[in-house]
């Protein structure tokens, strides 16, 4: 009976081993793999933080204000000016005519009727 | 182990036999068993005091062990876990009101050498001489060849001077990440930002210090790396900076001045929706000039006119003498006063502006319309100089501003040493007092938020702290009333915008000379607005520093022809940007009108 005994534990022992020498090597793996996506995500945030510097440099009042005056005869870009307030009842309603053309034409349908027909 | 018997039979009989006391034999062996007893017991006690002693030792000498490789290890992040954004960016972004970004963060490069692991120092500072302006090939060469072991060469580089310093190609030539300080917008709101620089320098990293402005004033909130994901949100909003400031630039250059300030406040929160202060500077390059002797620290690009300015701001005092007199009750808006020019206090005459005579009496309200010097002193004769300089110290006129700027604590307001009645007089109409165009923004405020004071600030809030009331609602609504009469029908016609009911005063004030007296051909102009006048929502001061209008046939340097035209037409483009829409002011009815068919 102890020679099977000490045999199985010394089985148990090598397979064990193995189990923490595969364990051991998935861990650094993990932590490898961790560290360059933590490294991807430094990098991301350095390049989004840059981008957004850039961003807010394009996009900084002066510049906006020479291209407006640059590209004046296309967009017609002007400050806002107190003008431009509108009330609500100065929007005229749209003409029926530009949204559906004149309505009161009748409509010819040509074709046969099939009603017990289904359509493809 | 055999158990002795304490009373052994046969040394009891031969004891007996020999006539001895038997008793003595048993306590001979009561006494051999108890020290045999302690002596077990204290075999044992060792033992355990052996074990316990032999377990602290394993014990502390684990802990010793652990806390001694930690201390010899080198610091290491935890890698298993994720980091958060906090760790990236190492100062926190200032943000304008809307989320826009004022100052950032952006990542360079600093140079350095190793002169000792130069393999060609000559050719090494032939070229670094050929890329940067700044370098001198001999001087390098000697400093690379004196021994030293390590130099700082540059503290930032652009990418183009990276890659060119890498073709070099010297490995002694280093790079050391850095984190560099960006203001995109350039020379906007540079007064307010002020800029930044490195503290402590190492080869890895530096400490980015802000130098001035709010980077200064809150460069522990910035450098906090609880919060340093989170950004600063300013109450400034960065259209409307850029519009004030392209205005004032404009208005300034018309008017010939040479410095101008403005500041946009919301009277309701406080927050100062523009400062702005010209000329102004690039807070990514800030310039460091030498000025020439007896110059102004108002040349200075630098100086920040609206907070650290204080000038004698000139007639724009006079609301708070008729405020405070409405106030204690010793006047109405219609009561007359005498205003019989020139007045003469002791051995002072007081005049009006061109020696205009108003008098012999005047209504509190044409006081301000008109801007009499004479009327106002005479109020201020009614009120006494004691209630004065309380009046004028609750509007916060006595005090350095409180607002987030680094400068601000010590741009005290010049008061005088002693107040006698000339000075109460003098003071009613802004002469001998100075303070800072932000001060006066801020006692204005406190009309238009209907008496009650506010803190002004930098920082985006939404709910006001609250101030202290020092003057009734209603004279508060007197008071603005009466300044939209010096709009209407007063010194700063130019000042109307059709819509928004402009409510304001000027003030022109010689500047003083620095031998004493003053100046005839220098003035500052001010005008300081409230806006619109039946519902004050803002509160817009603009100051020009030595502005003369010379459309005319004679240079005109009033407030009324130099500030009130640019604060009207930046009224005029910026109130639409605050979202107010104009309206359509209903002219008061003049009774009844008899009418007949």
């Amino acid at each position: 009976m102890r020679p099977v005994l000490y045999v199985l534990s010394f089985l148990a022992v090598l397979g064990l081993g193995f189990w923490a020498y595969t364990e051991h090597y998935n861990t650094r793996e993990a932590l490898r793999d961790v560290q360059a996506l933590q490294t991807e995500i430094a990098d991301l945030r350095e390049a989004l933080t840059l981008q957004r510097a850039e961003w807010a440099f394009l996009n900084r009042p002066t510049r906006l204000r020479e291209l407006a005056t640059l590209n004046f005869e296309r967009l017609g870009l002007l400050p806002l000016e107190p003008g431009q307030f509108g009330e609500i009842g100065q929007v005229a309603y749209p003409a029926v005519e530009e949204f559906f053309g004149q309505i009161d034409n009748p409509v010819t349908i040509a074709g046969e009727q099939y009603p017990d027909r289904e359509f493809p | 182990m055999i158990r002795t018997p304490l009373r052994p039979l046969a040394r009891i009989l031969s004891a007996r036999e020999n006539g001895e006391n038997p008793d003595t034999i048993e306590r001979e062996n009561l006494r051999l068993r108890h020290e045999q007893m302690r002596d077990k017991a204290r075999t044992r006690a060792e033992t355990r005091l052996l074990i316990m002693g032999m377990a602290f030792f394993v014990a502390f000498s684990t802990i010793g062990a652990r806390m001694g490789l930690l201390a010899a290890t080198e610091p290491e992040e935890p890698r298993a876990s994720a980091p958060g954004a906090e760790i990236i960016a190492q100062r926190a972004d200032i943000t304008d009101r809307n989320g826009r970004i004022l100052a950032t963060n952006m990542l360079t490069h600093a140079l350095y050498a190793h002169p000792k692991e130069m393999v060609e120092p000559k050719r090494v500072a032939k070229e670094l001489a050929a890329i940067f302006p700044e370098m001198k090939a001999p001087d390098l060469e000697r400093r690379f060849t004196d021994g030293r072991s390590f130099m700082w060469l540059r503290r930032t580089l652009s990418p183009e001077q990276m890659q060119m310093v890498h073709d070099i190609g010297d490995p002694g030539l280093l790079f050391g990440p850095r984190e560099m300080r960006l203001y995109p917008n350039g020379e906007l709101a540079a007064h307010v930002l002020g800029g930044a620089s490195f503290g402590a320098e190492g080869v890895s990293s530096a400490e980015v210090i802000g130098t001035a402005g709010i980077e200064k004033a809150m460069d522990a909130r910035l450098r906090d790396p609880a919060q340093a994901g989170k950004p600063l949100q300013l109450s400034l909003d960065l259209t409307i900076q850029a519009t004030v400031e392209e205005l004032l630039d404009a208005g300034m250059k018309m008017m010939n001045a040479k410095g101008a300030a403005a500041v946009l406040m919301d009277v309701k929160t406080g927050e100062i929706i523009s400062l702005a202060s010209l000329p102004a500077f690039d807070p990514n390059d800030r310039p460091n000039p030498i000025l020439p002797p007896g110059a102004e620290p108002g040349d200075n690009p630098l100086f920040n006119r609206a907070v650290q300015g204080v000038y004698e701001l000139g007639s724009t005092f006079k609301i708070f003498a008729v405020a405070q007199a409405m106030e204690l009750g010793l006047v109405t808006p219609t009561s007359m006063v005498d205003a019989k020019a020139p007045m003469f206090w002791g051995k002072f005459k007081i005049r009006e502006f061109e020696n205009h005579n108003y008098g012999p009496l005047l209504a509190v309200t044409d006081v301000i319309a008109k801007s009499s010097n004479v009327g106002t002193a005479h109020i201020a004769l009614m009120i006494g100089g004691e209630r004065q300089q309380t009046f004028l110290r609750a509007l916060g006129l006595f005090d350095p501003s409180p607002v987030e700027l680094i400068e601000a604590p010590y741009a005290k307001p010049i008061l005088p040493k002693r107040w006698p009645d000339i000075t109460t007089i003098t003071v009613s109409y802004g002469h001998g007092i100075a303070a800072s165009p932000l001060s006066l923004a801020t006692a204005y405020a406190t009309i238009a938020n209907g008496g009650v004071t506010i803190k002004p600030t930098l920082v985006h809030r939404e709910t006001p702290e609250p101030g202290i009331r020092v003057m009734s609602a209603e004279v508060a609504a007197a008071s603005v009333a009466m300044l939209r009469r010096v709009v209407t029908e007063g010194t700063a016609s130019m000042g109307e915008v059709e819509g928004y009911q402009v409510a304001g005063k000027t003030g022109t004030a010689e500047k003083p000379k620095p031998s004493g007296g003053y100046y005839d051909d220098k003035v500052v102009n001010t005008f300081a607005a409230i806006f619109p006048a039946n519902d004050p929502k803002y509160v817009l001061t603009v100051t020009l520093d030595e502005p003369v209008e010379t459309s005319g046939s004679k240079p005109r340097r009033t407030a009324g022809w130099t500030a009130v035209p640019v604060a009207a037409e930046v009224i005029r483009r910026v109130a639409p940007l605050l979202g107010l829409r104009p309206q359509v002011e209903a002219t008061p009815l003049d009774g009844l009108t008899a009418v007949r068919n």
